[in-house]
């Protein structure tokens, strides 16, 4: 019998691990160039971004006051009372007013005309940054006279120079100046809505202020510096904005220019995010590669001594050093992002971007890079703990595997956590991260069960009497310890994410050139007065032009629901009955029918009151309605330019905004309002371009104060708009899909131990290079169709997802563009598959299998 | 005095729902400082025997006992412990870290144990096998002969109380399995080792103080 004798303990060397991850790494880091590769392209996409927000941020809080130009201004479709200006003005240094419209401008110099948005302007506004214009005097000195400032690509697409001159109503403005610049609006938003500045002393006589116009007044001021203006200012500001004026601060405007562009780089964010993770895949399955590869290494360390957790430990080091290489050359491309994106996106902001480096991206980049590379490659880094040293002694041993092993669940955890985590700073949102997490997780879920299922699917299915190859590859997705099911996964997540961005941007643009399709109006002439309505009906005909509809509109503003005042209703909060509902203006049509692009949804339309005495149904539409709180029969009481009209809701109907007509949320009845002051808009459709010029030309002649709205115009505009959109998206994206191509090759690398043993065997049995070679691309042909289908799938059901709940849009899958996909991913898969089988065809079978580890 | 003590081992598998016996019953002691080789035919058990001697298996039943030391009762990482301080290994086919240089091989288990002083032993123990010119090279750049010299410098590298030896000569010609052989035997009479050595070869068998043949995963002799 034999005493128990207590082993005698040893301070192991705390550094060897440390030592042995440098040494092993020497003839190892060729093979980890994949996993830096994904690493840096995630941390690239990522550092760019967040560095790219920040500043942007940081440039919007620097420029604030440049955003707005002044301290505050206070706005409304009604000149401004003596009241309100009055609270403000003793508070102030100095003051601007600016009225501002649509109108059409006419070129005479070159017969051009354009609608443009007017901007009467009197004072010394802008008191923060400045008007920018070529020459620079223009800005300073254009009130003098009547000279105008037209922005500079309105100039350029109609050949103008400083000296012609521009019609705007009744008169004409000698330009002085292009406008490059305006303090708030970005490159973007002159494209959609040029800008031509005028005199405010001007305004009068251009004939455009008239009764029904849609005009917007704008006061500016300039705090006084001595004034202490706590508490004077705040009771001001409540007064105006309880009287339903806008009161906009630099805060305020700050705050919503950050918000605005947080969307912005919240998406850029989630797709640099998709890279990080796709980087992540990319990760665990060449760690995955390499830990394969060490575990001879390993069993032989453990035999010499070794523990357990210094197997882990080399590895750790190794990744983490690894991960920190990768990581910083994603710093620097990031770095590198960031300086590019500025010019990139610079038409959609309305600030100036001088990128400088951000390090805390920088940092966060590194500890990012380190951290996911430590925490993916861990999953195959545990299972080195398990390595028998009986490997290094019987080749081939396996340990008998425990059905879960808590390390590698407690890694799965970690990663869980560490998704949600980082989203979370990312997002600053946790139900929007876990949002996110959740459609990762149940993607790959979905992916990973669709791999399964064709596993099963490839061995049920395939005739016996398939040709050998084909059977061969098919067997090959089924044979034990096969990577398919993972393959699938990856392949399918780059492919669903690839697909998404392509059907989404597919879906946007579709929603808007639906608009273009057949014999739509494509102009639409407003602000006509009465009197001008039938000689402008006639002028239209004599061009062989469609009246499509002619339509009047009333303005009015509510004043009580069910017998509820604005003051009652702000009184009573249980009535629940919003502010907004009684400060806005309505422009309101009448007539007897409803028109195609309106669905009654609930009540009855009554279409005529033929007695005075008669209640007055109206309709309204159904979303309006439920912002506010109304019901069938709620009475609503209008007041109509001076006269109250008492009226009910008599329905709800369905609106479909995206047709080219005139739709309104409130319809009266015919009967009610014929008398009422009104102005018309008239709708037509013009074929030809020349012919649209000369009506065009013919209309503002006539009728200086009626506007145009050239559909195909707006609709030229928002497609470069969509473009600019697209290709910052492609932009990103690029690094996902760079990505996704690392993740591909190292899934396919991943599989190679299963496929090489097994085609070296064939070789050795004879299998001649060609054969082998057309098993190879059976093989690989299957597994990118299988991969391409799975994530065509995901891509199809998140699309049409957020098509339904997000742009309320169903999605219709366009065949040509799936094919596309679906050729490509497979291709790629197979050609990435032959190139990294080139060694198993070429070399002797004893190479090989000498060779493998 | 008995270095290891084997009694009434026994080893099973179970695959499939079968069970399946590779090593029944053995008992057997070796004295510090004597040799033993274990010898039988292919799937007899020899491996398994030595595995579960050198601490790098867990036996079904029975029990070994390393320098007084009981094995059964050890975890992963004593039993890795144990290696380290008492035992040496030479594999039939080397097993040389690959991405380690010859003498960053030897150094390994001196390493482990954090003892100073491990590159100028290291470096004397591959003059003494004859590698003094090529200790900067890895093992891809050795020939079969030279990577077990390599191996068997690494295996006295720790001054091991017993050295296990699977098949040394298996991988190599006849010429150079000899020399291999002999300086097995050399360096293990100058260090006053305890030798256990797997072989089907009944020469180098003979050369040993005691011989166990396995039959079926028995004793036969």
């Amino acid at each position: 019998m034999s005493t128990k004798i207590t082993l005698e303990r040893q301070s192991y060397a705390r550094s060897w691990p440390l030592k042995m991850a440098w040494r092993d790494s020497r003839k190892s880091r060729n093979r980890l160039i994949l996993f830096i590769a994904s690493i840096s392209l995630g941390i690239a996409a990522l550092v760019g971004i967040v560095s790219f927000r920040e500043n942007l941020l940081d440039e919007i809080d620097e420029q604030a006051k440049e955003l707005l130009g002044a301290d505050f201004s206070v706005s409304d479709r009604q000149p401004i009372p003596d009241s309100i200006h009055y609270s403000f003005k003793w508070l102030s240094n100095d003051e601007s007013s600016e009225v501002y419209f649509a109108s059409m401008a006419y070129f005479p110099s070159t017969d051009g005309t354009r609608l443009v948005q007017v901007r009467a302007l009197q004072g010394n506004y802008p008191y923060y940054g400045k008007i920018e214009t070529f020459p620079d005097s223009a800005s300073a000195h254009f009130q003098s006279g009547p000279y105008a400032l037209v922005d500079e690509k309105v100039m350029l697409q109609y050949n103008l120079e400083n000296g012609d001159s521009v019609r705007v109503g009744n008169l004409a403005f000698q330009i002085l100046g292009k406008l490059k610049k305006i303090p708030g609006q970005s490159g973007i938003g002159n494209t959609v809505s040029p800008v031509v500045y005028i005199p405010g002393d001007y305004l009068e006589e251009t004939g455009l202020v008239q009764k029904g116009s849609r005009i917007n007044y704008t006061l500016y001021y300039q705090f006084h510096p001595d004034i202490d203006t706590t508490n004077v200012w705040q009771e001001a500001y409540n007064k105006a904005e309880k009287a339903g004026f806008d009161v906009d601060t630099v805060q305020e405007r700050k705050e919503d220019t950050g918000s605005a562009f947080r969307d912005l780089s919240n998406f850029l964010e989630l797709i640099a995010y998709t890279a990080l993770l796709l980087g992540c895949l990319g990760v665990a399955s060449a760690i995955y590669v390499y830990m394969k590869s060490k575990i001879q290494t390993v069993a032989v360390l453990r035999c010499l001594g070794m523990k357990a957790f210094q197997a882990v430990s080399i590895f750790i080091y190794q990744v983490a050093g690894f991960g920190l290489i990768g990581s910083v050359l994603g710093c620097m491309m990031g770095v590198g992002i960031h300086m590019l994106l500025p010019d990139i996106v610079q038409s959609f902001l309305p600030i100036d971007l001088n990128p400088t480096i951000y390090w805390p991206a920088i940092i966060s980049g590194l500890l990012i890079g380190v951290t996911v590379s430590v925490l993916f490659g861990m999953l195959s880094m545990v299972t080195l703990r398990r390595v028998s040293p009986l490997t290094a002694i019987r080749a081939g041993y396996e340990k008998v595997k425990d059905k879960i092993d808590p390390a590698v669940a407690a890694t799965v955890s970690l990663i869980i956590l560490f998704i949600i985590g980082s989203l979370f700073w990312l997002l600053r949102d946790l139900f929007d991260a876990l949002i996110y997490a959740g459609i990762l997780l149940v993607s790959i879920v979905v992916l990973y069960g669709m791999g399964q299922g064709l596993v099963t699917l490839a061995k049920v299915i395939v005739p016996k009497n398939l040709a050998y190859v084909w059977r061969q590859g098919f067997s090959n997705l089924h044979r034990p310890n096969n990577q398919t099911a993972v393959l699938v996964t990856t392949i399918g997540l780059s492919t669903a994410f690839l697909a998404m961005l392509y059907f989404m941007q597919d879906l946007l643009v579709n929603r808007v050139s639906l608009t273009e399709e057949g014999q739509r109006p494509n102009t639409v002439l407003f602000d006509i007065q009465s009197q001008q309505k039938e000689e402008l009906k006639q002028l239209t005909l004599d061009y062989d032009l469609p009246v499509l509809q002619d339509v009047p509109i009333v303005t009015m503003r509510l004043l009580e629901v069910n017998g509820y005042s604005k003051k009652q209703a702000e009184a009573d909060t249980s009535l629940n009955i919003p502010g907004w509902v009684y400060n806005r203006e309505y422009r309101i049509t009448y007539r007897d029918e409803l028109i195609d692009s309106e669905t009654l949804l609930e009540g009855e339309w009554t279409g005529e009151i033929k007695n005075p005495n008669d209640t007055i149904w109206i309709s309204i539409s159904k979303g309006y309605a439920e912002n506010m709180g109304l019901k069938i029969g709620d009475a609503l009481l209008f007041n109509v330019q001076g006269a109250a009209i008492k009226t009910y809701v008599g329905s709800f109907r369905e609106i479909d905004w995206r047709r080219v007509q005139t739709n309104f949320l409130v319809l009266f009845p015919k009967g009610v309002l014929e008398k009422a002051p009104q102005f018309h808009v008239l709708i037509t459709r013009v074929n030809k371009t020349d012919v649209s010029a000369r009506y065009q030309q013919a209309v503002v002649r006539q009728f200086p104060n009626v506007s145009i709205i050239d559909l195909e115009l707006i609709l030229k505009t928002l497609q470069d708009l969509l473009a600019k959109v697209a290709f910052v998206i492609r932009f990103m994206a690029f690094f996902s899909i760079g990505t996704g191509i690392m993740v591909l090759i190292s899934s396919i690398v991943l599989s190679r131990f299963q496929r090489m043993r097994e085609n070296v065997l064939l070789r050795t049995l004879g299998a001649t290079a060609s054969k082998l070679w057309k098993i190879i691309f059976a093989e690989y042909l299957i597994l990118g169709a299988m991969g391409a289908i799975a994530g065509l799938f995901v891509a199809a059901i998140f699309t049409s997802l957020l098509g339904y709940f997000v742009f309320e849009f169903t999605f219709v899958p366009n065949p040509l563009q799936g094919l596309t996909i679906f050729i490509v991913v497979t291709f790629l898969t197979l050609g990435i598959g032959l190139i990294n089988s080139r060694s198993i065809v070429r070399n002797s079978p004893l190479v090989i299998l000498r060779s493998e580890p | 005095m008995n270095l290891l003590e084997v009694t009434s081992l026994s080893k099973h598998y179970t695959s499939g729902n079968k069970d399946l016996t590779v090593l029944a019953d053995v008992s057997f002691s070796l004295p510090k400082g004597k040799s033993l080789s274990i010898v039988g035919p292919s799937g007899s058990g020899k491996t398994t025997l030595l595995g579960l001697c050198a601490g790098l298996d867990h036996a079904s039943s029975g029990s070994v006992t390393l320098n007084n030391i009981p094995l059964d009762g050890l975890t992963e990482d004593e039993l890795a412990e144990l290696r380290n301080q008492y035992v040496g290994f030479v594999f039939q086919n080397f097993q040389l870290i690959p991405t380690l240089t010859a003498l960053e091989n030897v150094m390994v288990p001196l390493e482990l144990r954090g003892q100073k002083g491990a590159q100028d032993k290291s470096r004397s123990l591959l003059e003494r096998v004859g590698l003094g010119g090529r200790m900067d090279h890895y093992p891809t750049q050795l020939s079969g002969g030279e990577q077990q010299r390599v191996a068997i410098a690494r295996a006295f590298s720790n001054d091991p109380l017993i050295l296990f030896a699977d098949e040394p000569t298996g991988n190599l010609d006849e010429e150079t399995g000899q020399k291999i052989e002999s300086l097995l035997f050399e360096i293990n009479q100058e260090q006053n080792t305890t030798l256990v050595i797997v072989t089907h070869d009944i020469e180098l068998a003979n050369r040993t103080d005691q011989i166990i043949k396995l039959k079926g995963g028995k004793v036969s002799n």
